[in-house]
């Protein structure tokens, strides 16, 4: 299926689950993510696959436990106030170590706040977010295409990792409609889930538990997770990068800011400014080692977040206190413009006397 | 020679942390017992919930996962979603189904989800050192209720399966207990009852099951065996309160 | 660069997003990058319905539009809203029928359609929606007019198919009309503005 189709990146992503082979969709309406609801209750039945509309995000995430723990591929979609309530089972999800795609069409916080687009959870995203020492891969597209594409790895990482897989989009990538492309994925190389509840059938009885009382057998195991989370850090930290190479300013942006931003690098291209753009694709692993890379020249990284700031802090935590790293950082829901973002630049670009070439 | 009595296959030869004269050993053990007379030990699967039975993983001879407090019928409802051809029942205690997971399992009850809930009401938290528990009777002292409970302020205690019986979806719901042999034999019967229903994917069953924990009654255990007919069968009655339908 | 930055604002139940959508799969077929962007939620309560197209030569940055080139309106609120923010220089076209006032700006480009009146005239109302799309196919060459003819059929639901020649005929009365408000107009004396802002 090479064909484009015009998709809402809620829905697309809704697809991309189906081709990606998963069979178990649990959420629970919330705003700006209904449509993922919407559309799975009628796929669903289509594909010989279960829809669920739980009673709260709380049962969503414990149903997604289940069906992982039985060895099938489920996924959950909410927004930033139900995910808050999913927190819990991701961390038992996490403990268990059982694979589990969670999409977060973040809308403005904290509380209730409104369905505007937003970035605000990136904090929770990508330090675990509930109690204990866990981490979840982390994705952040920027097209409604490259939701597609990260719906089908995050199901695949899930796999490999045996971890939950976070997606973290902003209410404006999951409303917004572009052409897609969605093919079912070649079959890849995954290790077979020898772990799962599927009966006991010719083999001592499997089970899946977090609760460990034995003298250091916690310790142990949280090692054993953290030599995991180090292991997924050195292979799967993606990023892309737009003329960065000699870039004098260097813009950091991830989501929906990182296309304004790319269109704003190219204007300031055209007028011959050195400037270039570093967009995380995973904001965990946070690609650290290629932000170094890049922003070594740089004498201004400008990190652009639909946020008060919280990015910037793993940007900062990269680059050191020598680097000269700034915020335009806009909370609440909103949407940074081009205008605004250009203003910035201008201001760098005054302050530093940087010329054209 | 016959051997008249024997460990379940279902059942791993292991000691328990129970407490004596608690009541979820023999809760455990009938469960085994009926998984084993199904036949249906290799395509069991069971949830542990958060209380005393968190660890049952250990004791039952089969597959267990853990669930979150209060969200074992939310987990079972994604495995049995996921893999209809499993057998999914919930282990739950008082605490961790009528307080913290009512939500869930009054929803999958109403969905109708087929799986099968065994609910050990003892009328108080055992594991966090006995405390208040939604089926605490009333006058019941307990760590957080020292002067007894009492209906103002505190509530009177939940009939679970009273509240359950109501919807549409649920099967098949019975009281009962093991606080004499007679009674066993009853909750035995009952749990078979509502595994069946499973197998024949007839919809949700549930099974509550008077408990004793003389521990944190501060009774012995024969006198805390007493003190469910004495007390418990009068708020919470024994008896099928709803008979699985006829085939029709 | 060629970009169109198109604000479609009306009531709930005039077929806004239809005709964005419309306009999105046409731009799609002539191999223009594309983006539309409803408003959502508690904003698409109480009757306002609008949203977002861009379709452009290049890559599209945010799909949120702050200063369309061109605003498609169907009431007067929309009107209210929508017309201090469109480029210097850009296209406003207006259900005429409907909104009853008309616009304050002299540096846009502006069409005058009665667009409800002449759908009535067809039989029937809800083409005014794309009697107004004709309006903007007559002063915008951002999509081929035969394009967004070929697309009515792919975007109607199978349950509508009886209406495409209808929605097609009506799509050339609007150009037609709009064609015929004649050469005088601002917007065909002056190159557009486009490109960011």
């Amino acid at each position: 299926m090479a064909e484009k189709h015009l998709m809402c990146g809620n829905e697309a992503l809704s697809e991309a689950a189906v081709a990606a082979g998963c069979r178990c969709y649990f959420g629970y309406p919330i705003t700006p993510q209904n449509e993922v609801t919407a559309y799975m209750s009628r796929r669903m039945p289509e594909v010989g696959g279960q829809f669920v509309q739980s009673e709260s995000e709380l049962a969503a995430i414990n149903m997604v436990f289940g069906a992982a723990v039985v060895g099938a591929r489920a996924i959950t979609t909410s927004s930033s106030p139900g995910i808050s309530l999913m927190q819990e089972g991701i961390s038992y999800i996490a403990a268990n170590e059982l694979p589990a795609v969670i999409v977060n069409v973040m809308r403005g916080g904290p509380g209730l706040g409104n369905i505007g687009p937003s970035q605000a959870d990136y904090f929770q995203a990508t330090r675990g977010g509930g109690h204990g020492d866990y981490r979840t891969i982390v994705l952040t597209p920027a097209s409604v295409q490259e939701i597609v594409d990260h719906v089908i790895l995050a199901f695949d990482l899930a796999d490999r990792y045996r971890n939950p897989v976070l997606i973290l989009i902003d209410g404006v990538l999951g409303q917004m409609v572009e052409p897609v492309e969605i093919a079912p994925p070649p079959a890849a190389d995954l290790p077979a889930k020898d772990w799962a509840l599927t009966g006991c059938k010719g083999r001592p009885p499997n089970k899946s538990r977090s609760l460990i009382l034995g003298e250091n057998e916690l310790l142990e195991m949280n090692r054993r997770l953290q030599e995991k989370y180090r292991a997924i850090e050195a292979a799967e930290a993606r990023h892309e990068a737009v003329d960065a190479a000699d870039a004098e300013i260097l813009l950091v942006a991830y989501g929906s800011p990182a296309r304004t931003c790319r269109s704003v690098v190219r204007k300031y291209r055209e007028r011959g400014y050195r400037i270039g753009l570093f967009r995380p694709v995973t904001a965990w692993p946070f690609p650290s080692a290629a932000l170094a890379e890049c922003a070594k020249g740089a004498s201004a990284v400008l990190v652009v977040e639909m946020s008060a700031g919280q990015l910037v802090e793993d940007v900062r935590l990269t680059l050191g206190p020598a680097a000269n790293v700034l915020l335009l950082g806009k909370p609440g829901g909103e949407v940074i413009q081009a205008g605004e973002l250009e203003a910035e630049i201008d201001r760098i670009i005054g302050l530093h006397k940087m010329k054209r070439r | 020679m016959t051997t008249v009595f024997k460990r379940p296959e279902s059942l791993k030869d292991t000691e328990t942390h129970y407490c004596s004269g608690c009541g979820h050993g023999i809760v455990h053990r009938l469960i085994a017992e009926v998984v084993d007379e199904l036949g249906i030990r290799e395509r069991v699967v069971g949830i542990a919930p958060v209380g005393c039975a968190v660890l049952a993983y250990e004791y039952f001879n089969f597959d267990v996962s853990e669930a979150a407090h209060g969200r074992a019928p939310a987990v079972a409802t994604g495995m049995k979603r996921a893999r209809p051809d499993l057998i999914v029942f919930a282990y739950q205690g008082d605490g961790d189904l009528a307080a913290i997971g009512m939500a869930e399992i009054i929803h999958a009850a109403n969905r109708g989800e087929h799986i099968t809930v065994f609910f050990v009401n003892n009328a108080v938290y055992g594991m966090t050192g006995g405390q208040m528990a939604p089926t605490t009777m009333l006058g019941q002292k307990t760590e957080t209720t020292p002067r007894g409970r009492n209906a103002l302020g505190e509530g009177a205690p939940i009939r679970v399966a009273e509240l359950l019986a109501q919807f549409d979806g649920v099967k098949f719901v019975e009281r009962c207990t093991v606080s004499k042999p007679r009674n066993v034999l009853k909750a035995r019967a009952a749990v078979k009852t509502a595994l069946s229903l499973q197998i024949e994917g007839k919809g949700f069953g549930f099974v509550e099951i008077l408990s004793p924990c003389p521990t944190y009654w501060g009774l012995q255990p024969r006198v805390a065996m007493r003190m469910i007919e004495e007390r418990m069968e009068e708020i919470f009655p024994l008896g099928r309160i709803k008979e699985p339908a006829a085939e029709g | 660069m060629e970009e169109e930055r198109i604000v479609i604002a009306g009531f709930g139940g005039q077929g806004i997003m239809f005709l964005g959508k419309l306009l999105c799969h046409a731009g799609m077929l002539d191999g223009r990058h594309i983006t539309y962007l409803p408003s959502y939620g508690v904003e698409v309560r109480g009757g306002t319905a609008c949203c977002n197209v861009i379709i452009s030569s290049e890559e599209i940055a945010s799909p949120v539009i702050t200063s369309p080139t061109t605003a498609i309106i169907m009431n007067t609120p929309s009107m209210i809203r929508y017309e201090p923010e469109i480029v210097k220089r850009g296209l406003l076209i207006v259900n005429s029928s409907i909104v009853d006032r008309h616009p304050k700006r002299k540096d846009i480009g502006v069409v005058m359609l009665p667009a409800t009146t002449i759908a009535d005239r067809m039989g029937n109302t809800r083409v005014a929606n794309m009697v107004a799309l004709g309006g903007f196919l007559s002063k915008s060459q951002i999509v081929k007019t035969e394009t967004v003819l070929a697309a009515v059929g792919e975007v109607l639901p199978p349950y509508r198919q009886h209406l495409a020649e209808l929605n097609r005929r009506a799509i050339l009365e609007g150009k037609a009309a709009a064609d015929a408000q004649g050469p005088d107009a601002i917007w065909s004396k002056i190159t557009r503005g486009f490109g960011l802002g």
